[in-house]
């Protein structure tokens, strides 16, 4: 009993820590990367020179880390913690502190259920790579996301500000546009399965078509992909789908949060955003699946195979994880320095009108194949 | 009788207008951009292809803007072959000048063929509008703004005073004195 929750909390240490620190790099990758779209430069002025000479070594070491601005998510950490912690003087000061930590916990407790890896066997004790190995874990995850508008709403109600609140409406009415698509969309990833427990769904995607296509979820359900895409994007309340903030427009819902309580809800966005990515890699593409790996080692589809050791096939499918989790983060990355910001009437009637009869017919279409088939 | 103009509304095409192509063009575009510019920083930093910029930014205390020829940038006061200044204090400038910055003080020159030379020539560069109408009114081509300093900041009022040892001898180094 004590080291099951011992090798759960460590695999709960090594989820939250990557999740944490891929979300402070987040910061780093946005403004490098829209930089290099707008062929800038990027935050570069944050250097850490050790003054002595003996700390020659240490200085040149630190060099590129310099040139490149990764001491900036630092610099913004302590410029965040240091800032005056304000509440309105007519605000709810209860829940005013309340919602980032609402909003944060919310967009954590989620990766919970997300598989990192297939089983590792360790000293005769199979671990399962997955924090919380439950039967519901789609349905759990889509009910703790849902759950983060709350924090949001908080915020716009407690700040006891007119755009404050506005910003709160715009982004529960876009939470409940948006929800119902992106829950339709993976039903039909659900259908073909037969499954709602992620670490099963991934583990079905092993299969291969005619004998050398992965049979990944985006290749059963392109149409699903694209919709989850689009409703997921929303999820994060960034830029196309920032009606919530809207800064040219309405401050939003954080407009009275300053210092690490507004940090806690940029850092939520960041979250939702590796969360995002997280799911598209688990449920579309295969999740920790490598190509035509399986226990053993590599079997290629033409005869050819490498044999490897069951721990190097396990961090082979860590890494690929990780990989696929990280291009999605480039990926949606791209997306927000690409596209312009939906008016608010034009996201509810994209998540309306159009991707909900979408989703709905791709759940049709799915059910009849899936019929026919068996 | 108002007369009206009616503007139509682009006319979106069919493409255009369900939006997912043009979402591919547009991160297309962007993915453009990004890749090129990793490349050309990756190739920078190993130090290929060093003349194809891969950013617009000027890293600027660094490094310096190349100002146009022309470009009026802070004053400064000619000298003869012996190193006194040019100036006769005809009063030109300080007659030109529209922001009235200029404050000369005359005294007689010891040279009996020159008449007069200023005692002290002081520019308040937080009055300065850098027309280059003092330029343009010396008869003696005695002042002059191609000193290429553009960097001029200043704590108080009094900082912005340049006196003649200043105008004389322009230091790229500080801003100021």
């Amino acid at each position: 009993m004590i080291t099951q929750i011992f090798i759960q909390s460590v695999l709960a240490f090594v989820m939250i820590g990557f999740v944490f620190n891929l979300a402070a790099l987040h910061t780093w990758i946005e403004r490098k990367q829209s930089a290099l779209i707008q062929d800038r430069i990027g935050a570069n002025r944050a250097w850490i020179v050790l003054p002595w000479k003996w700390a020659a070594p240490i200085n040149w070491l630190l060099r590129p880390f310099n040139v490149l601005g990764l001491f900036h998510p630092i610099a913004d950490a302590i410029k965040m913690f240091t800032k005056e912690d304000y509440v309105p003087p007519k605000g709810n000061k209860f829940l005013h502190t309340l919602a980032p930590c609402l909003s944060l916990f919310f967009a954590l407790i989620g990766f919970a259920a997300i598989p990192f890896g297939n089983t590792i066997e360790i000293g005769g004790r199979v671990i399962n790579l997955q924090v919380a190995n439950m039967n519901v874990a789609l349905l759990y995850i889509f009910a703790a996301a849902s759950m983060g508008v709350y924090g949001v709403v908080l915020a716009g109600f407690s700040s006891n500000n007119n755009y404050a609140v506005l910003g709160s409406l715009r982004a529960l009415s876009q939470m409940l546009s948006y929800e119902i698509a992106i829950g339709l969309t993976v039903m039909g990833i659900v259908m073909i399965y037969g499954s709602l427990d992620l670490q099963e769904l991934v583990r079905s995607q092993g299969n291969y078509l005619w004998g050398w296509i992965p049979l990944w979820g985006i290749i059963l359900q392109p149409v699903g992909f694209l919709t989850f895409l689009a409703a997921g994007i929303a999820e994060t309340k960034r830029i196309p789908y920032d009606a919530p903030e809207g800064e040219s427009e309405i401050i939003g819902y954080f407009l009275e949060y300053s210092g690490m309580k507004f940090g806690m809800f940029f850092f939520t966005d960041y979250l939702e955003t590796i969360m995002i990515a997280a799911l598209a890699t688990t449920l579309f593409f295969g999740g920790w699946q490598v190509p035509y790996l399986n226990e053993t080692g590599f079997q290629f589809p033409w005869g050819a195979s490498i044999a490897l050791a069951p721990l190097a096939v396990s961090l082979l499918q860590i890494l690929s994880f990780v990989l696929k989790v990280l291009l999605f983060c480039w990926f949606l990355m791209t997306i927000r320095w690409t596209l312009p910001r939906f008016r608010y009437d034009q996201i509810l009637k994209l998540g309306w009108k159009y991707l909900f009869p979408i989703a709905l017919a791709n759940v049709f279409v799915t059910a009849i194949v899936a019929l026919v088939m068996r | 009788m108002i007369r009206t103009k009616v503007v139509s509304r682009p006319k979106l095409s069919f493409w255009e207008r369900i939006y997912f192509p043009e979402i591919f063009r547009g991160v297309a575009l962007t993915s453009k951009h990004f890749l090129k510019n990793l490349t050309l920083h990756l190739f920078h930093s190993i130090g290929l292809f060093r003349k194809v910029a891969a950013m617009v930014t000027i890293q600027y205390p660094e490094e310096l803007w190349k100002l146009p020829f022309r470009s009026r940038t802070r004053h400064r006061l000619t000298k003869r072959a012996d190193g006194s200044p040019r100036c006769v204090a005809c009063m030109m400038c300080e007659t030109v000048c529209p922001a009235r910055c200029i404050y000369i003080v005359a005294e007689e020159h010891p040279d009996p063929n020159i008449e007069k030379r200023p005692k002290s020539f002081d520019i308040d560069l937080g009055k300065c509008v850098y027309c280059g109408f003092c330029v343009e009114a010396c008869p003696e081509d005695a002042i002059r703004m191609d000193t290429k300093i553009l960097d001029i900041a200043a704590y108080s009022r009094e900082e912005m005073m340049l006196d003649m040892n200043e105008l004389l001898n322009p230091s790229h180094k500080s801003g100021l004195k």
